[in-house]
């Protein structure tokens, strides 16, 4: 899967933390959902998390870009903390985006308008201009040729590598995955983690919430797996691995490595 | 082993097949065989009907229209008295048809997407109100809403010496509704023009604003804007007619009110209980529309940073109106439908003045046929619209 | 960056208070922020302008069995309206004496919906017994075998009488709609034609101009001396207008059977009849069960429109009742009273139909 960029003597790894989540705790109703999260993330780190559903993982990005709010904690990202600010929210949001395990493109609007809707309505960017930008992203992720189709009209795997190009249109600083390849034919599956990948060596930050192991592997500087609300374990990936602590983690793996 | 099936099937390759076994020549048969049984039996209705006709000496074909209608219509837009022919006659009768279920699907509209967002809303108590609403009025037949309306009207509401005053020139009585309106002055006919140069501006305004953003990138509060102009405008035209501020108010004389506008029982109780009832099926239609659109596509949304507001105009919206039209339309030509019980509380629709008709002339067929051609013009071109509309707008896919 | 390596195993960290229990539901329910906060204030104003004087005057004041006079007299509701005049308002002109009959029938009638509710009992003999049930509660209302006197459908009304057209209405309608909705899906162009054109017709006219036709046409197409009664008119209108409706909801069901069926049955050698007889019309009909029963509840409801042609059904009897000057000027409670019959009646059968969408999308 490429070359390892994940070695922990990276010296291209800013020092400054983007995200700090400080003892988070979100509840529905009165499950648990999260508890006591503490997680730092810097710029340009690149971090998969994993663990068995029902754990809080896609909850937890969630809470990142206030799809979920948390009850108790503190959330600071890029130096904005979230609360119930709106403002804030927003402006958290233009620099935050967002991959969803089941695309989320809108039917209704061409490729190319999907892609523009962001810049056009809140960047206020003139309308030739976002269409430039669009092509430009269209052209990273190899799907420029369906700019004029429909989502309808794409498969899977395409519509996800629009879905990425379309967050990036915002310019983003931190880009997070919720389960990204999940909903995808095992066909399809590599060419959205091959544009991950490409994104990852140009030096985003990236949070993946995901069971791809191989791309956890070649990516990543940190692997984390969550069980039942809370960052079990954490390590490189050779570390994690390769000597799993917990027992719960163990399992974990024997499970989904076969 | 295959055998060949019974010997009476042969093989289409021979080209020699049994008459009876020949699918098209079958069909053909089988059809003519409908036909046949549908044409006699429509002879034989027919034939019953002519005689009949002839023994009771009922007349035939359409010239009654010229003949002098006879009787009185309570209310009319145009003008129309007994001496009047039933053509004209008739044509009240469309006339009122149109008026109540054209007012009828505006307020429906209005009021079903209202209860339908608020059956939506995340305050419990205005969702759960909204439910029962919805579930009571729908689950009473429209004609009992209507005759309790009216029960109400002639029944609850006193007489006008008594009246009922909910605001300053409005009054309810059992005769009706009636309440102030401005006295006609030409000001009003500027204000009328200059409402309407204000939607063509307004039209014009929405152009220069999107090319503008297209081009700049900057938005313009069109909507804002828009409402500014088509207020002020004729506010304007207002002023520029010397402010007319004289109301035709009504003003009680011995048994009833003088002056104002006056709105029948019958009138109101029929608006009131179609709108009601079909508003319940509305909201139905409305929420399930919205309900249509994804969870995904508002997360989407906001995660690239739209506003509130933008979520709903550029993505929930569009995609739920796609859903939502069809059945509105529907429901439409069902209070269209509907206000064909105006008969049973006396308001004189189309169907109340055909039925009049029907018994003066004896000509029921020619009634009847009447009736079912004129809602049946209605719910073909409201079909044709639907139609084309699911056409247009239908989301390409695969 | 952290590892969180201690699992703490004994915290059990309890929600903020103020987003749990009954003071968590109020604030995320009712006040979330400050649009709903108003909006709840609004809705409690409202309810309480609205509620306490309707209280008052249909339970406090009211009056439940008293003369007429007594209720003249008073504020509050007169529901003695209905004790007193129940039988009629219930039964119409059946002779009163022999009002056990059509009470039978009716109890006869909900029992078997009753049955019929749950589904394990969806089998051969519930189809039979529908059909003995039907023939059964005919008996009853017309009488004339078994000792049983004979009372003419002229007689017949009330409860009974709207049950009677709009069970049987859909019962007679059901295989009609069938027909139809087979002919338009046919490819024969004269049959496709000719039930489009029912179809089309029936739905794009109001249902109170069948009625009149059935009341004024139909006498017209019946041979000299032939008559038919009034009931059995407005019957045939309902069942020609339902017929139609039916038949687009078995549409539906029709174009929801993928393709593969047909060609599995053609394939095995099925003639057309076979094929919809064993294939496709069970498989359809199952799916359409929801929004048949929506139809029933139409049709339940659409059975009020007789009034309009003089048929004594439950809403006419009710007016009757008003129009004696002895219990004039209580619109309000007697309609009020068949509102909550007609309710009750379409309220169940909602839910029900909902509940069964529900069962049959979940486990096929």
């Amino acid at each position: 899967m490429g070359t390892k960029t994940s070695e922990k003597a990276d010296n291209s790894l800013a020092n400054d933390a983007i995200i700090e989540i400080i003892e988070m705790h979100k509840w529905f109703g009165d499950f648990h959902v999260l508890q006591g999260i503490d997680l730092t993330v810097r710029k340009q780190e690149r971090i998969v998390i994993c663990g068995p559903s029902g754990s809080g993982k896609s909850t937890l990005i969630r809470c990142i870009n206030r799809l979920e709010e948390h009850q108790r904690g503190r959330i600071i990202v890029d130096g904005i903390e979230l609360t119930d600010n709106i403002k804030n929210i927003e402006k958290v949001r233009t620099e935050v985006g967002m991959v969803f395990q089941h695309f989320n493109l809108f039917p209704h609007l061409t490729i190319v308008e999907n892609l523009a809707l962001g810049p056009i309505w809140v960047r206020k960017v003139p309308k030739a201009e976002a269409e430039e930008t669009a092509m430009f992203y269209l052209e990273k992720v190899h799907i420029a040729e369906q700019a004029r189709k429909y989502p309808g009209q794409l498969s899977g795997g395409q519509q996800q590598r629009v879905a990425i190009a379309r967050s990036l249109c915002m310019n983003p600083k931190i880009m997070l995955f919720d389960e990204p390849t999940s909903a995808l034919d095992p066909e399809m599956i590599k060419e959205v983690l091959d544009v991950m990948i490409e994104l990852a060596q140009e030096g985003m930050t990236m949070i993946v919430v995901s069971h791809e192991m191989g791309f956890a592997r070649s990516v990543a500087h940190q692997v984390l797996f969550m069980d039942f609300g809370k960052i079990v374990e954490g390590n490189t990936p050779q570390e994690f691995f390769e000597n799993p602590q917990h027992e719960r983690t163990k399992l974990f793996l024997s499970q989904i490595l076969h | 082993m295959m055998k060949e099936t019974a010997a009476a099937a042969p093989s289409p390759a021979s080209g020699k097949v049994a008459f009876w076994y020949d699918p098209r020549k079958r069909s053909i048969l089988y059809q003519l065989g409908v036909l046949a049984m549908v044409g006699l039996l429509g002879y034989y209705l027919v034939s019953n009907t002519i005689a009949n006709l002839e023994r009771q000496a009922i007349a035939t074909g359409f010239g009654f229209l010229e003949k002098e209608a006879a009787f009185e219509i309570g209310e009319s837009l145009i003008s129309y008295s007994a001496a009047d022919k039933y053509a004209r006659a008739l044509l009240v009768g469309v006339l009122n048809t149109l008026l109540v279920s054209f007012i009828g699907i505006i307020l429906t509209v209005i009021l079903g997407t209202f209860i339908g967002i608020a059956r939506l809303s995340t305050n419990w108590l205005v969702s759960r109100l909204a439910a029962v609403y919805i579930e009571v009025f729908q689950d009473i037949p429209v004609l009992l809403q209507l005759f309790f309306l009216y029960a109400f009207f002639y029944e609850m509401l006193p007489s006008p010496r008594q009246a009922l005053s909910p605001f300053t020139g409005v009054f309810l009585t059992n005769r009706g509704l009636v309440f102030a309106v401005p006295e006609f002055h030409p000001a009003h006919i500027y204000m009328g023009v200059a409402f309407l140069a204000g939607c063509v501006s307004v039209f014009f305004l929405r152009r220069w604003a999107r090319k503008r953003q297209a081009k700049t990138g900057m938005a313009f509060p069109v909507f804002r804007v828009s409402v500014g102009i088509l207020v002020l405008l004729p506010l304007l035209a207002w002023m520029a007619g010397g402010s007319p501020t004289t109301m035709s108010v009504p003003v009680l004389k011995v048994f009833n009110f003088q002056g104002g506008f006056n709105v029948s029982p019958e009138f109101t109780a029929l608006l009131l209980g179609l709108v009601l009832y079909t508003a319940a099926f509305v909201a139905e239609v409305v929420r399930a529309g919205i309900q249509s659109v994804s969870k995904g596509q508002r997360e989407a949304a906001m995660s690239i940073g739209l506003k509130q507001g933008q979520v709903l105009n550029l993505i929930i919206l569009p995609q739920s109106l796609r859903v939502i039209i069809p059945p509105l339309t529907s429901q439409m030509l069902n209070l269209t439908k509907n206000s064909s019980l105006a008969v049973a509380i006396g308001y004189p629709d189309f169907v109340s003045v055909a039925g009049t008709a029907i018994n003066q002339t004896g000509q029921a067929i020619e009634g009847v046929a009447m009736i079912m051609l004129v809602y049946l013009f209605f719910s073909l071109s409201t079909s044709a619209f639907m139609n084309w509309y699911n056409k247009k707008m239908a989301l390409v896919e695969r | 960056m952290e590892n969180a390596d201690q699992i703490n195993k004994s915290e059990v960290i309890k929600p903020p208070v103020t987003q749990v229990g009954v003071i968590g539901w109020i604030r995320t329910n009712l006040f979330k922020g400050w649009f709903n906060s108003l909006l709840t204030i609004i809705m409690i104003y409202f309810l309480w302008m609205i509620v306490p004087p309707l209280i008052r005057w249909a339970f406090i004041d009211s009056l439940w069995v008293s003369t007429g006079a007594e209720c003249q007299q008073s504020d509050g509701a007169c529901w003695s309206i209905i004790p007193a005049n129940i039988r009629f308002i219930i039964f119409g002109f059946y002779p009163y004496d022999q009002q056990w009959r059509p009470l039978v029938a009716m109890a006869l009638l909900i029992g078997l919906l009753f049955y019929s509710r749950n589904r394990d009992h969806w089998k051969k003999p519930l189809a039979y017994a529908w059909f003995l049930g039907l023939f059964l509660m005919g008996l009853l209302m017309k009488g004339g075998l078994f000792g049983l006197i004979p009372v003419e459908t002229t007689q017949w009304g009330g409860l009974p009488l709207t049950l009677l057209l709009s069970v049987f209405g859909l019962t007679a309608a059901y295989p009609l709609g069938i027909v139809l909705a087979l002919g338009r899906r046919s490819k024969m162009p004269a049959v496709k034609t000719l039930s489009v054109m029912y179809i089309e017709l029936i739905r794009g006219v109001p249902l109170i101009s069948l009625l009149f036709m059935s009341s004024v046409v139909f006498p017209l197409f019946l041979p000299q001396g032939v008559t038919i009664n009034n009931i059995i008119r407005a019957q045939v209108a309902i069942i020609l207008f339902t017929a139609a409706y039916i038949a687009e909801v078995v549409r539906g069901g029709l174009q929801a059977i993928p393709r593969g069926q047909y060609e599995a049955a053609d394939s095995i050698g099925l003639s057309y009849y076979l094929t919809m007889r064993l294939v496709i019309l069970p498989q359809a009909l199952k799916i359409v069960i929801p929004p048949s029963v929506q139809q029933l509840i139409s049709a339940f409801k659409d059975t009020s429109l007789v009034v309009i042609i003089a048929l004594f059904d439950v809403l006419r009897t009710t007016q009757t009742v008003l129009s004696d000057p002895k219990w004039m000027g209580f619109s309000a409670e007697a309609y009020i009273f068949v509102a909550l019959i007609y309710f009750l009646c379409c309220f169940f059968m909602s839910n029900y139909s909902r509940r069964l969408e529900r069962e049959l999308e979940t486990g096929l």
